[in-house]
């Protein structure tokens, strides 16, 4: 994929309508979705993991990471789920992607 | 003894569950698939990060999220799942031999197999690195299910050998979680990885990437304490002089996928040495009759949304067999591979089998800049597909026209010109 910013914008080469969009973001103001885990209250179980609902920029990345350290998700856990809301006032939340219930 | 189901998938990973679901919607009802793990999704459910199911579901999901997708799927059918159990043999006849810990030893005829067992990762054996044998060196996606699942990192200071994706992933993965990641060394002059991984996971967190670079060294006496690297020269061999040197207390190791194929082999099923797994033709048929394979076990795959689109192929053909539709193997028509292709997926083509051209996957054994794929038979271009660029690490697939199948001999040959 080729961009060229000189005289307007121009974007050659995408495989589909969202690099156009793609490389417009990344030129202007990159920003990233992040994933990570985070605890749940039965330690017995493996971590739950999480996404940012929509991306956030690129240099709000580590702040962002850190709001996960204190977080502890009771169970049952649905996807989708809401674990940090709004995260460093970007409006944007860290949501679960799986569903974790409570076993034996 | 005498269980019998029309169609046994063995592995419940994304190719597994697509398959069998495929076959459900095609007509089969009596349908097991076998997994060894207590949770069906296969190696989705260590892939935290986003960006799959892009050319599937148009939208960019996490690993976990799509593999729920499908396993919603299948829940609401009547294929059987049992947990647990791994199969240690098949046979040529399609006897499944399984052995779980509260049923035991079972033996199931099968109608049909699907073979969905994906791929394991090179080691450190398996590339013969020197030096110490300190504890702190991991296979990159050993290190992802640890962090990941268990919540443990494995180390604060790390080098990454070799550019697979995984080991991108795992890059971004550990600094994220606080580590210092001080480079990526690959062996080869080009990444194994995707462009995306590259700029995602390296360049935003200013991780250098060393090209034509390998491990020389390792060093530690109970942990790693050293990596020494060194740049190759073009037979790959270490230039002396050019050793940099790495304090870290873990190497990651991400220097390729094996597609898992013991059971595959010991099933009578030819293998291609080029993909390391087996030979199939157009619908996924492997050269035993009713022994279909799909996902990282045939070729090893950096997206998931083409394991899927090829195990429905897989699961439809199952279908289709049980009830007597395919034509034989007469008049295969061999994919050979020309300059620069390395492999093909299908090897073999049946045009009775296919209407309306058959895709064919295949990678690139170097990169290429603006380049043409061309499909030749008879020393004759007869089909011509345009690339900006191709590189190994990225998949590439193109269909072949039904009419050039039709008037082939007994091979076209795939080439880059
Ligand atoms: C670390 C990593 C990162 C990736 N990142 C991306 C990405 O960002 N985007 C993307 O689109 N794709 C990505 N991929 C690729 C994609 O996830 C894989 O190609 C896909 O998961 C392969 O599916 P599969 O079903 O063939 O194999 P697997 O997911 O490996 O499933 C195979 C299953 O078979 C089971 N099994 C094996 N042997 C037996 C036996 N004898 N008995 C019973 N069960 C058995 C295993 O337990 C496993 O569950 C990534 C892959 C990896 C490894």
């Amino acid at each position: 994929m080729t961009v060229e910013t000189e005289g307007g914008f121009r974007v050659t080469g995408n495989g589909c309508e969202r690099g156009v969009q793609y490389a417009r973001d990344e030129i202007t103001n990159p920003t990233r979705i992040i994933t990570s885990t985070v605890r749940v209250s039965d330690a017995r179980l493996r971590r739950c993991p999480v996404k940012l609902s929509a991306p956030i920029p690129k240099g709000k990345i580590f702040e962002a990471m850190g709001t996960l350290d204190e977080v502890v998700l009771n169970l049952p856990i649905r996807a989708g789920q809401v674990a940090v809301s709004n995260v460093c006032g970007t409006g944007v939340d860290f949501i679960t992607t799986a569903e974790m219930h409570i076993s034996g | 003894m005498g269980e019998r189901y029309d169609l046994v998938v063995i592995g419940g990973g994304p190719a597994g569950l697509a398959a069998a679901y495929a076959a459900w919607e095609h007509g089969v009802k009596s349908i097991l698939i076998v997994e060894r793990d207590r949770e069906p999704g296969g190696i989705l459910n260590q892939c935290i990060h986003n960006g799959f199911g892009l050319h599937y579901f148009k939208a960019e999901l996490t690993g976990p999220e799509y593999a729920a997708r499908f396993v919603a799927l299948v829940k609401g059918t009547g294929i059987e799942f049992s947990p647990d159990p791994m199969v240690l043999e098949l046979t040529p006849g399609r006897e499944v031999h399984i052995s779980n810990k509260t049923e035991g030893y079972r033996v199931i005829r099968a109608g049909a197999v699907i073979l969905a067992m994906g791929c394991r990762e090179r080691t450190r054996g398996a590339i013969a690195i020197p030096g110490d044998r300190p504890a702190g060196i991991f296979t990159a996606g050993t290190a992802q299910r640890y962090v990941n699942m268990e919540g443990y990192m494995v180390g604060k200071r790390v080098l990454i050998l070799g550019s697979g994706d995984i080991g991108l992933i795992m890059a971004r993965r550990m600094t994220l979680e606080g580590a210092k990641v001080l480079a990526c060394v690959e062996l080869m002059p080009y990444s194994g990885g995707l462009t995306r991984n590259i700029v995602q996971c390296l360049q935003d967190y200013g991780i250098p990437l060393y090209l034509s670079h390998t491990v020389v060294d390792i060093q530690g006496k109970s942990r790693l304490e050293k990596v020494i690297a060194a740049r190759v020269d073009e037979n790959l061999k270490p230039v002396a002089g050019t050793e940099i040197s790495f304090e870290c207390d873990t190497l990651l190791l991400s220097v390729g996928l094996i597609p898992e194929n013991e059971l595959t082999r010991k099933a009578g099923v030819t293998i291609d040495r080029r993909t390391g797994g087996a030979v199939v033709y157009e619908n996924m048929e492997t050269s035993v009759p009713g022994i279909f394979a799909c996902g990282n076990v045939v070729h090893v795959h950096d997206l998931v949304d083409f394991v899927t689109e090829e195990s429905i192929r897989a699961g439809k053909a199952a279908a289709r067999y049980l009830t007597g539709g395919d034509k034989g193997d007469n008049e295969a028509i061999e994919i050979e591979t020309g300059a620069g292709v390395s492999y093909t997926v299908p090897q073999k083509v049946r045009p009775g089998n296919v209407s309306g051209g058959t895709d064919v996957f295949f990678r690139v054994n170097q990169v290429f800049a603006k380049s043409v794929i061309a499909v030749i038979s008879d020393g004759e271009t007869v089909a011509r597909f345009k690339r900006e660029r191709l590189a190994p690490g990225e998949m590439e697939r193109i269909k072949i026209p039904a009419k050039v199948l039709a008037q082939a001999g007994r091979s076209v040959t795939l080439g880059v010109q």
